[in-house]
């Protein structure tokens, strides 16, 4: 079969198993859209944006665990993609971006719309490539997939350039089923012997604690993670990648960690002699001030990226491997193996923590006449059975939605963790929605973030996504406010948000529904209304408490057991440092 | 911190080198020299990269430039016993007798070869480790040296070892 690099292109895309092309067309890529046009195998979407497209695809790839692909034209096209691409990248969401670049004889003469997209990318991708010869591209989008999609997985970009999709040369096309790299082998089984001496460390703790990312979730091990927490009845916290990946209403489960975690995920790290650590990086949210995290514990860790490992903490057993495969093994021998996990030091060890978890560091006042934001969320959750696909901006919104919203289930908690990309929740909703068109899918955002990719609404409205948005709308660029409330004595720089839109009306314009809720009394009844709607989309305006914070919190720099608490926790520790109760 | 020489097999494509000098930038870590070249393997180049850093800085570094998808291989030969070569050609003011006399015999002493000759100049074409070169410039103190150019460090492991896909 002899087809051009634009069919090529497209056909390849099809054998993979693509459904989803994300994308926005250009002259660099109008090659391949034309041979869209004839195919009907992959629906594209079009989006109103590139950066959107982007987002939407992270938000397939988070939901499905396959990978997103997004085609945008050269240029401008590229460059609106990349802070997607980077937002992907550092939470490791596999994804393929398609960019188109000018003609190759014209590359490096600042031709019209050419910018160096290999160069551009090359920092927040994990891998791309630069096609020189159509009968190589079949092959590359091969290599693209696999290096997207297995080990650490992240963004890969392939850049196009547009004699490469000449519909007039064809060439012969073969996809290969399977690829191998010399130069890339990642590892899957961990080392046994380290196993071993894994578990045993672990079963000799007196107050295990572990500690969950994201590369659970990734790497789809969940089951095996309920199975090894449940056999050794120990304590389990998650960061905020993690949520979801052990059920947030098992009593084991003691909340998240790091700058927001609760007080007893927090102090449960500090205090711990064994930390147990779980496809999760030692993020600097999480860890805190460095000198003194878990200053006394031996410390395992187990994630499928050697670089990872004793990156900031040095760490006493590495086992590098697929987290599913290893947890696997170690379950295995926990469960024929004939020593038991401490009883006594254990069931000590749970009263300190519940000790700690009787301070209710998630109290929030509920007889205000405002609107209290934890409370929209829990009541979100509750509408929705605790069962709604739910994607975030970045704010203050978004550690509520994290900390309230409770998830039972992976890769139902969909936010920009590492790069914190405001802008990301509508779009990343859209995909979610494409991929399960019958589930609840919501947007948790803030005013401010909404606004970064509010033209998507019109995307939403010609694929019918019915997205639920919950705006928690506080007239500020909440988080900011609430630094500058801590750390700059209120001097309130440029995080007042004037001239908003009326978004009722806004939603209303790009043909959906919005609802404004100012009224705690009413906020039940019309969340109800709304969520009611299932095929439309529905933009819920909640005007919340413009003062209210997000509680616990570690400063930047501080230690875990330093931590910042709400006036309405029963906690001993100090309290806002600046606030009175109100 | 301590000095270490990484020698690495990249694949030989376009773009490989900006990788490793991305990384080396982006993650601010040192490079005292790069070298680059094809192998007998054309599909294959060569790198050697002289860097400084603590234990835990060099393990980063390891690490992460064995996850560039175009590596293929590397050793950090400062692990075992190896040898490292630079080559340096020096251009010095050798205008008078006596300077072109003091030139010649440093050059002598240190088993460089004079390459090309000016009525004011030599130019001298040395060989050996980097710590030989930096002492070769140390002795020509006393004489105007005009331009240098230094290769950077090659190196490779002593007896059986090799770096080989
Ligand atoms: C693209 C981008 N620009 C700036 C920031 C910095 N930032 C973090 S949170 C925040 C405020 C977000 O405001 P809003 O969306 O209203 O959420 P709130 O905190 O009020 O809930 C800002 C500006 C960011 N994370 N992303
Ligand atoms: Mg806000």
């Amino acid at each position: 079969m002899e087809l051009s690099g634009a069919e090529i292109l497209v056909r390849c895309l099809k054998d993979e198993g693509v459904e989803f092309l994300f994308g926005y067309p250009g002259g660099s890529v109008l090659h391949i859209y034309d041979a869209l046009y004839q195919q009907d195998d992959i629906k594209h979407i079009l989006v109103r944006h590139e950066q959107a497209a982007t987002h939407a695809a992270d938000g397939y790839a988070r939901a499905t665990g396959k990978p997103g692909v997004v085609l945008v034209t050269s240029g401008p096209g590229a460059t609106n993609a990349v802070t997607g691409i980077a937002t992907a990248y550092m939470d490791s969401i596999p994804m393929v971006v398609i960019t188109g670049q000018v003609p190759s004889a014209v590359i490096g003469s600042d031709a019209f719309q050419e910018v160096d997209a290999v160069g551009i990318t090359r920092p927040c991708v994990k891998h791309n490539f630069l096609v020189k010869d159509v009968t190589k591209l079949a092959e590359t989008i091969k290599k693209a997939f696999y290096v997207a999609s297995t080990g650490r997985p992240g963004p890969v970009v392939i850049d196009v350039p547009k004699d490469i999709t000449d519909p007039a040369i064809k060439v012969p096309y073969h996809y290969p089923d399977k690829i191998t790299m010399r130069s890339y082998q990642p590892t899957v089984k961990g080392h046994s012997g380290q196993i071993k001496r894994a578990v045993d460390l672990v079963l000799i703790a007196k107050k295990p604690m572990i500690y969950t990312g994201g590369g659970v979730v990734l790497g789809n091990a969940s089951e095996e993670l309920r199975t090894f927490v449940r056999h050794l009845g120990y304590p389990i916290t998650t960061t905020l990648m993690g949520l979801g990946s052990y059920p947030a209403s098992d009593e084991q489960f003691i909340g998240m960690l790091g700058m927001h975690g609760t007080y007893e995920a927090n102090m449960a790290m500090h205090d711990c002699d064994v930390l147990i650590a779980i496809g999760a990086r030692f993020d600097d949210r999480v860890t805190g001030k460095i000198a003194e995290f878990c200053p006394d514990a031996q410390i395992i860790h187990i994630d499928i990226d050697p670089s990872s490992i004793s990156k900031t903490i040095t760490v006493d057993i590495p086992i590098v491997g697929d987290v599913a495969t290893v947890l696997q093994e170690m379950n295995h021998l926990l469960v024929t193996g004939k020593k038991q996990p401490q009883k006594k030091a254990l069931e000590a060890w749970w009263t300190v923590i519940n000790g700690w978890r009787a301070q209710q560091c998630m109290s929030f006042d509920r007889n205000s006449d405002k609107i209290k934001p934890q409370a929209v969320v829990e009541l979100v959750h509750e509408i929705t059975n605790g069962d709604a696909y739910v994607t975030s901006d970045v704010g203050q919104h978004q550690m509520w939605a994290a900390q309230y919203y409770g998830f039972e289930k992976p890769n139902r908690w969909i936010n920009s963790g590492g790069l914190g990309t405001m802008g990301f929740g509508l779009p990343a909703a859209m995909g979610v929605q494409l991929a399960f068109p019958d589930d609840v899918v919501i947007c948790i955002t803030g005013e401010g973030s909404i606004q970064m990719c509010i033209q998507e609404l019109s995307t939403c409205l010609q694929y019918g996504l019915p997205v639920k948005i919950v705006a928690l709308n506080n007239r500020y660029l909440g988080m900011v406010r609430q630094w500058q409330e801590f750390f700059y004595k209120e001097r309130y720089s440029h995080s007042y948000m004037e001239s908003l839109p009326d978004f009722v009306k806004l939603a209303e314009s790009y043909g959906h529904v919005g609802i404004r809720i100012d009224d705690p009394k009413a906020l039940r009844a019309e969340l109800e209304r709304g969520f009611a709607m299932k095929d439309r989309l529905v933009f819920f305006d909640i005007v919340t408490d413009q003062t209210e914070n997000v509680y616990p919190m570690i400063a930047q720099g501080k230690a875990h057991n330093e931590m910042h608490m709400s006036p309405h926790s029963n906690c001993e520790l100090p309290q806002s440092p600046d606030r009175e109760l109100s | 911190m301590r000095r270490h020489i990484i020698s690495i097999l990249i694949e030989n494509e376009a773009g490989a080198l900006s990788r490793v000098a991305g990384l080396f930038s982006a993650r601010a870590y040192n490079i005292e020299s790069l070298t680059v070249a094809p192998t007998e393997d054309p599909t294959l180049s060569r790198m050697t990269i002289v860097t400084v850093g603590t234990e835990r800085i060099i393990e980063q570094i390891i690490k992460q430039l064995n996850k560039l998808i175009d590596v293929v291989k590397l050793s950090d030969l400062s692990e075992g016993a190896h040898i490292e070569r630079e080559m340096m050609l020096v251009k010095v003011k050798a205008a008078t007798m006596s300077q072109r006399d003091d030139v010649k015999r440093l050059s002598d002493i240190f088993r460089g070869n004079i390459i090309d000759v000016t009525p004011s100049t030599y130019t001298i074409e040395l060989t050996g480790s980097a710590t030989k070169i930096d002492s070769f410039i140390e002795a020509l103190a006393e004489h105007k040296i005009l331009e240098t150019v230094r290769s950077g460090v090659s190196g490779i492991a002593r007896g059986d070892k090799i770096l080989h896909v």
